[in-house]
């Protein structure tokens, strides 16, 4: 790795640990009510709303309200994206989304994956993002931190019979933290060139005619095929550029603060226009991390012992670093078969990796993103070496708890806690306990729930896709690869991350089904668990610390959850991964 | 389940109105007082037309100019209204004989370059729409651009040096020439 590598991971780290603190205790104050202007903001906001902030939930209430607000949202993407053509601010008169694509659209961003299936610039009305996309890129992000609040309380409160109020929570998240972050990092963004406009596209006069083969369309405006299937294509020449433009900087920062990931344009943060300086890559970067990193000292703040957060953090940043390392690593290394042709091998793997960010901040980039739940790319994956690729695949099978989603991996982070003292419970014959709750068998259930329902639908829906024609059909690259491709998906779709190995043609009736369910259950088959054990915790009586209690804050507890993470996630995926990436480097080096 | 509802729908929507409607509003209203032209897309204009952004490249093929890095948006290659990459894997052939061809290209404009051949200017980028190349890139075409237009290599080489940005603030990304602004300046120096 380069001495600018090691100098990029060493800074992000540094100024990432630096606002964990003040962030962590403004979030968890802002969550206690103790805001000081939110009574003036909030009060007439709830009584034109009809909720009694004083009104606490029981957990069941809490989901219900939870999976009803998503579920709304999601809706009302579908509608925006089936109505566009006839809704205004459209200025490139797009057509209405396919039934398959804009259910597919709706599921990811409803649920915080932000898959895409369609090219942003192609396809969606500058409306559909902004009042459809984006408001679901703050109410799904909301959500996450409002689950893991819950789940904090759920450790915080002493026979207690109700986690809080779900819309008290959705409203302080979205007012008081996403949206004053979000406009920070939206006005910095435009400062590096990000574009903000609602203007229609742009011609530009270019300095060279460009010639390109076009597709030969028929009277329907279908392209032509010869006998073979192949399209039939025509010279044509031009000198103008089409600059597509839009709303991007308001959209780019809660696509990154909320964890979201769903770019406005298809390239994403490999856009020049979303993207366009090595300081909004750093920016962006860091708004990723943000609220993941700051929650862990939300979560020691609010169960009175801050130790317990930093332990947590300790874990997922130990974990963190070995990976971007990796990732930044193999990405260094040079296509062994671009070489022999006479390529420099020096500057590392190239193939679909921006001048400006160079293999370090791609690399750090794609670490982070999977890790985060985020699925925005500054670079893209399917081009990746093969083990620099198994570095994204892996870190969304952690399960996303490293770091993770906002609230999402902190609350997949604690469910590994709890297995976590449940196996040294097991080791030393004690009833275990986590924060000085009992974990008992009604916690377990739900606990392998949480754990188990992604890699299943991972498992079993790449399994499907690749036993089906229609599920091969879609597949870019031949081999072992292309095998990647389906595994990626899968496993992006039902962690909810969203980055994709892109090659996959994924518009497809197959997949927009088959991802759009494993987004669905992936997201609110691991919240209602989760809400659960909030549930269950809560009405459990705080017992105090004995001789006996496993300490949860230091070292061998850092090193205990590690284990678990690690041997869950590998233990469900090291043979779909070695049919996959590891089979595809043997081949690559194979003869070298 | 009834209780819920209202609460629902109305924050839904409260919500929304909040952060889909006031809060890009308010980006665009603050961003275009303090940056205007980066809100518009950095565009270069030349007598009062738009010919290209600073941020966005465009397909070169002329020896006479520098080459950017190679791009794979369809149909036609830097199509800014249709970004992407090439999505190609390591082992694809399609990656391999693309690759052949770009050094084919590169080889059959300048035959006596003996340099080491640069990634960035036989791999597609992942935008396909990089305004930029590295300077290694960059001095790899500067014989060949110089003979075509009968310039000494050594102005040419300041104009480049003069085009290469360093890492941004010393640390952060990597150092390149945007290709773009290197050609116009080219067409300017005659």
């Amino acid at each position: 790795m380069s001495n600018h590598a090691w100098l990029l991971l060493g800074l992000f780290l540094i100024v990432l640990l630096l606002t964990v603190k003040p962030l962590g205790t403004y979030i968890a104050n802002v969550m206690e009510g103790r805001f000081r202007l939110a009574g003036k903001i909030e009060n007439p906001l709830y009584r034109l709303c009809g909720i009694r902030p004083d009104d606490e939930m029981g957990w069941l209430k809490y989901a219900f309200a939870i999976l009803l607000f998503n579920a709304l949202g999601a809706l009302v993407v579908y509608a925006l994206q089936r109505l566009q053509a006839d809704l205004p601010i459209n200025p490139q008169a797009f057509a209405n989304v396919s039934p398959d694509s804009a259910f597919n659209t709706a599921i990811s961003f409803a649920t915080n994956t932000n898959w895409q299936g369609y090219g942003g610039e192609v396809t969606m009305s500058y409306l559909t993002q902004m009042l459809g996309l984006a408001v679901q890129n703050f109410l799904s992000a909301a959500t996450g931190i409002a689950v893991v609040i819950a789940l904090i309380r759920g450790f915080a409160r002493n026979t207690a019979r109700s986690i809080g109020n779900a819309w008290v929570d959705l409203c302080r998240i979205t007012l008081y933290v996403l949206l004053p972050l979000a406009i920070i990092c939206a006005v910095v963004l435009t400062s590096q060139g990000v574009i903000q406009n609602f203007d229609a596209y742009k011609e530009v006069r270019t300095l060279e005619v460009t010639s390109f083969e076009t597709p030969k369309l028929d009277e329907a405006g279908q392209p032509l095929k010869d006998e073979q299937g192949a399209v039939i294509t025509e010279p044509a020449q031009t000198q103008s550029q089409t600059l597509a433009m839009g709303p991007v900087a308001s959209q780019e920062a809660i696509k990154m603060l909320g964890t979201n990931g769903g770019g406005f344009m298809n390239a994403n943060s490999a856009h020049p226009y979303e993207n366009p300086t090595p300081l909004s890559n750093f920016i962006q970067m860091l708004s990723i991390f943000l609220i993941p990193a700051a929650l862990c000292f939300t979560f020691g703040r609010l169960v009175g012992d801050t130790r317990q957060g930093w332990a947590v953090l300790a874990a997922m940043s130990l974990m963190f670093v070995t990976l971007a390392y990796a990732a930044m690593h193999f990405e260094q290394q040079a296509n062994p078969l671009l070489t022999q042709l006479g390529v420099d091998p020096s500057a590392g793997n190239m193939e679909g990796k921006e001048t400006r960010f160079g293999i370090a901040e791609s690399g750090l980039f794609a670490t982070i993103t999977t890790l985060a739940s985020c699925g925005a790319v500054n670079a893209m994956h399917d081009s990746f070496t093969p083990l620099g690729g198994l570095v994204p695949l892996l870190d969304m099978q952690l399960g996303e708890v490293v770091f993770g989603g906002v609230g999402t991996g902190l609350y997949g982070m604690l469910v590994f806690a709890i297995m976590a003292v449940f196996i040294a419970g097991l080791m030393i014959g004690r009833t275990p306990e986590y924060l000085g709750k009992k974990i008992e068998a009604f916690e377990m259930k739900m606990v392998s729930i949480a754990i188990l329902v992604t890699p299943l639908l991972v498992l079993v829906g790449t399994a499907i896709a690749v036993m089906l024609a229609d599920g091969r059909a879609g597949v870019a690259n031949p081999g072992a690869h292309g095998f990647s491709e389906i595994l990626y998906a899968f496993t992006s779709a039902a962690n909810n991350n969203g980055s994709a190995f892109a090659g996959l043609s994924a518009n497809t009736p197959f997949y927009n089904v088959m991802l759009g369910v494993a987004m669905w259950f992936g997201r609110f088959g691991v919240i209602v668990p989760v809400l659960a054990i909030a549930g269950s915790l809560a009405a459990k009586k705080r017992i105090a610390v004995g001789a006996g209690t496993l300490p949860t804050h230091g070292p061998l507890f850092v090193t205990l959850l590690i284990g678990t993470v690690l041997l869950v996630g590998l233990l469900n995926y090291v043979p779909a991964l070695a049919l996959g990436p590891v089979i595809e480097h043997l081949v690559l080096w194979a003869g070298q | 389940m009834k209780t819920l509802l209202r609460p629902a729908v109305s924050l839904f929507v409260l919500l929304t109105v909040v952060t889909g409607i006031v809060y890009p509003l308010t980006v665009t209203g603050i961003a275009k007082f303090a940056f205007p032209n980066a809100t518009e897309g950095s565009l270069i204009v030349k007598d009062g037309k738009a010919v290209g952004s600073r941020l966005i490249g465009q397909n070169f093929t002329d020896p006479k100019y520098f080459w950017g890095r190679p791009s794979a948006t369809g149909p036609m290659p830097y199509n800014a209204s249709g970004s992407g990459g090439s999505n190609q894997g390591p082992l694809s052939p399609a990656l391999s004989d693309a690759v052949k061809g770009r050094i084919e290209a590169l080889k059959a404009a300048d035959p006596d370059n003996k340099l080491p051949i640069p990634a960035d200017l036989v791999n597609a980028s992942a935008s396909g729409l990089d305004p930029h190349i590295s300077p290694e890139a960059a001095a790899y075409q500067v014989a060949r651009v110089a003979s075509l237009r009968h310039l000494p290599p050594a102005d040419l080489k300041v104009l480049v040096s003069q085009h290469t940005e360093g890492r941004q603030w010393g640390v952060l990304g990597e150092p390149r020439v945007n290709v773009l602004q290197l050609n116009i300046a080219l067409d300017a120096l005659r």
